[in-house]
């Protein structure tokens, strides 16, 4: 699958887009396969979204999980900071990006 | 240290004012991401992987309390509560708005600092030496030489759009502590017949093409620096290449001409230059120093320390340096502890340090390009009170120069170049080698691990580097021995095939045996090397 993602143009902080809008959750982002550019180009345009991509993904446990691992770490924080990455209550969230 | 007249000032109050335009445009649509990025990359705010990350200047590493200070509110206010100093002598933060990004550059101004020329293809910030005006062996301090280029090379309009970045380094001891040879220019400030004069070593550096600068002048004048400094550029700026990112640094011209050529080209555009009145007036460089006058050191100042601690008096000899005034050492805060990120400081830490740095050390301290911080000039008679401060806020780590004292970039955890995370790697290490004991025995061995070819944690210069590459989608790790940034320069060789995480923490392990094993009295690591050869490194690493 294809997802799509960029970083809020005011924060900055990592976003996926759920079909709906930009959320920093990856679990939410949707197969976006055939219209990544289309979106990213209205959103940006919107500026909704700032530099957004798309990127490959796979499905795990149900939810979209990126292809390569900086796209994971992107989506969840610096492995080393876990208590500043989205899930810091998870001890083997290290282990979804690894 | 150097404090803004109102000409610095009002240059860097101008700036906020444009950026916060400029940043304000970007958020109301008038500017593109394309339009905007070029402006906020002049302003050293990056686009990284989790956020905004801002790279702030420290001229040659020095702060005052006052400066650091703020570098901690702007690390509570702005981020996230800390700040991560680079081996640039630089610090940046990870996590910031770029609403708010105009705002931290006008609290920075506010303490004479900003983040200009901290990104783009430009001269950026000057390193120097991190004893500098504290060293027993420098000639003289060189701090304002390197403040002297700053205000030439700050806004220069002509080196604003150079082929690629560009990297200064000064020194003046013919020991190295700032890898002057692996910048764009370094150099030495020298003595000859009882004058000073500079010597030049340009095209130099690390990256993907490492090299080591050559000497092309060995004494310029003190009253033509700027001039020659300048015709180094020009030369570079004409015939570097902008049609490749990857072979447009000046490294690349110096080789390509050849470093004869390339002089003989710095040389005559240096003759043709010198009725141009491009020097500034040598009164400039004399107010310059009166900005780093020594401090009004103690007379007599005690030599004695009351080692009866031992974890005291280990920490007096590692962490702590000759000073060239009687009853004083340069002590060394330790931005490395065991399994600790390197180069991190809590705003708390960094109150701390300033404190420190105010009590204990006329108000001044340096970030080395180590990602440690000094503090210069302190008692003999106070050091113990000062570790005792430093040790309860987890900074008083005894491993400068160790296998602990691990240079690191930020790597995949936080930057979008990187191919590898490397502070995991440098944490695995220190855990590994305080678990087993033999950091002490092991003696001086400088590790730098970098996550990608950019060498941001000059892997290339360590006595052991290692280098993070992404092998399909996989972590791996190259493992390099017998470099070294010092004043016995040499770039480091890859022993083999690469390793992964686990596995380099390993490979580590066993070339430090292998050391062990065969060193003779008084070696160091990289001496043992550079005796033997790879090859028992090698037969012990892959059999």
């Amino acid at each position: 699958m294809r997802i799509l993602t960029g970083n809020d143009l005011k924060t900055g902080f990592v976003t996926w887009w759920t079909g709906e809008g930009w959320s920093l959750h990856v679990e939410d982002a949707i197969d976006v396969a055939g219209s990544e550019e289309e979106i990213a180009r209205r959103e940006e345009a919107a500026r909704r979204v700032n530099a957004p991509y798309a990127i490959d993904a796979e499905l795990h446990e149900g939810a979209p999980r990126p292809a390569h691992i900086k796209d994971r770490v992107r989506a969840l924080g610096p492995t080393v900071r876990p208590d500043l990455t989205l899930k810091p209550a998870d001890p083997d969230i290290g282990n979804w990006v690894i | 240290m150097y404090l803004y007249d109102q000409y610095d000032q009002q240059m860097v109050d101008a700036r906020v004012a444009e950026f916060r335009d400029q940043a304000k445009r970007r958020l109301d649509g008038k500017l593109t991401e394309d339009q905007f990025k070029p402006l906020r990359l002049m302003n050293g705010l990056y686009l990284q992987l989790h956020a905004y990350m801002l790279r702030v200047a420290i001229p040659y590493g020095t702060l005052n309390s006052r400066q650091m200070h703020a570098l901690a509110d702007i690390a509570d206010k702005y981020d996230r509560g800390y700040g991560h100093f680079t081996t640039r002598q630089n610090i940046q933060y990870n996590w910031i708005k770029l609403e708010e990004a105009a705002d931290i550059l006008a609290d920075l101004a506010k303490v004479e600092m900003h983040a200009i020329q901290t990104s783009g293809n430009c001269i950026r910030n000057i390193s120097s030496d991190h004893f500098a005006g504290a060293a027993k062996d420098e000639l003289v301090d060189p701090r304002p030489y390197a403040e002297l280029l700053r205000q030439w090379s700050s806004f220069h309009p002509e080196f604003s759009y150079l082929p690629r970045k560009f990297k200064i380094a000064v020194i003046a001891s013919d020991t190295d502590r700032a890898a002057m040879r692996l910048h764009d220019i370094g150099i030495q400030i020298v003595e000859q017949d009882g004058e000073l004069g500079a010597a030049f070593y340009v095209g130099g550096g690390m990256g993907r093409t490492p090299m080591i600068a050559p000497c092309i002048k060995d004494f310029v004048p003190l009253d033509r620096l700027v001039t020659y400094a300048e015709a180094c550029l020009r030369v570079y700026n004409r015939y570097g290449r902008r049609d490749n990112k990857y072979k447009a640094r000046i490294k690349i011209l110096v080789h390509e001409m050849g470093s004869e050529e390339y002089t003989k080209a710095v040389d005559e555009e240096f003759a043709r230059m010198l009725d141009e009145g491009i020097e500034p007036p040598f009164a400039e460089l004399e107010r310059i120093r009166t900005f780093f006058q020594d401090p009004a050191f103690e007379a007599g100042a005690s030599e004695e320390i009351d080692r009866s601690d031992p974890d005291f008096a280990l920490w007096v000899d590692r962490n702590t340096v000759a000073h060239k005034a009687p009853g004083y050492v340069s002590a060394v805060i330790s931005l490395k502890p065991v399994g600790g990120i390197p180069g991190d400081a809590t705003s708390e830490q960094m109150r701390l340090m300033a404190d420190l740095a105010k009590q204990f050390s006329f108000d001044e301290c340096r970030v080395m390009h180590t990602q440690n911080i000094v503090l210069p000039h302190v008692r003999k008679a106070d050091l113990h009170a000062l570790w005792t401060a430093l040790d309860g806020a987890g900074l008083g780590s005894p491993n400068l120069d160790t296998v602990e004292d691990i240079i690191a970039c930020p790597g995949l955890d936080y930057c979008s170049l990187a191919n590898a995370r490397s502070i995991p790697v440098a944490q695995k290490i220190s855990e590994r080698f305080a678990a087993n004991g033999k950091t002490a025995e092991l003696g001086q061995l400088k590790l730098k691990i970098s996550g990608c070819i950019n060498a941001c944690g000059h892997h290339h210069a360590g006595h052991i580097g290692i280098l993070g590459v992404d092998k399909k989608g996989v972590e791996n790790y190259q493992l390099l021995l017998g470099g070294s940034e010092a004043e016995d320069v040499s770039l480091a060789k890859i022993t083999g095939p690469g390793f992964d995480e686990a596995g380099i923490v390993d490979a580590v392990e066993t070339a430090a045996d292998v050391y062990l094993r065969e060193r003779q009295d008084g070696e160091r690591f990289l001496d043992t090397y550079r005796r033997i050869g790879m090859t028992p490194f090698k037969e012990a690493l892959y059999g």
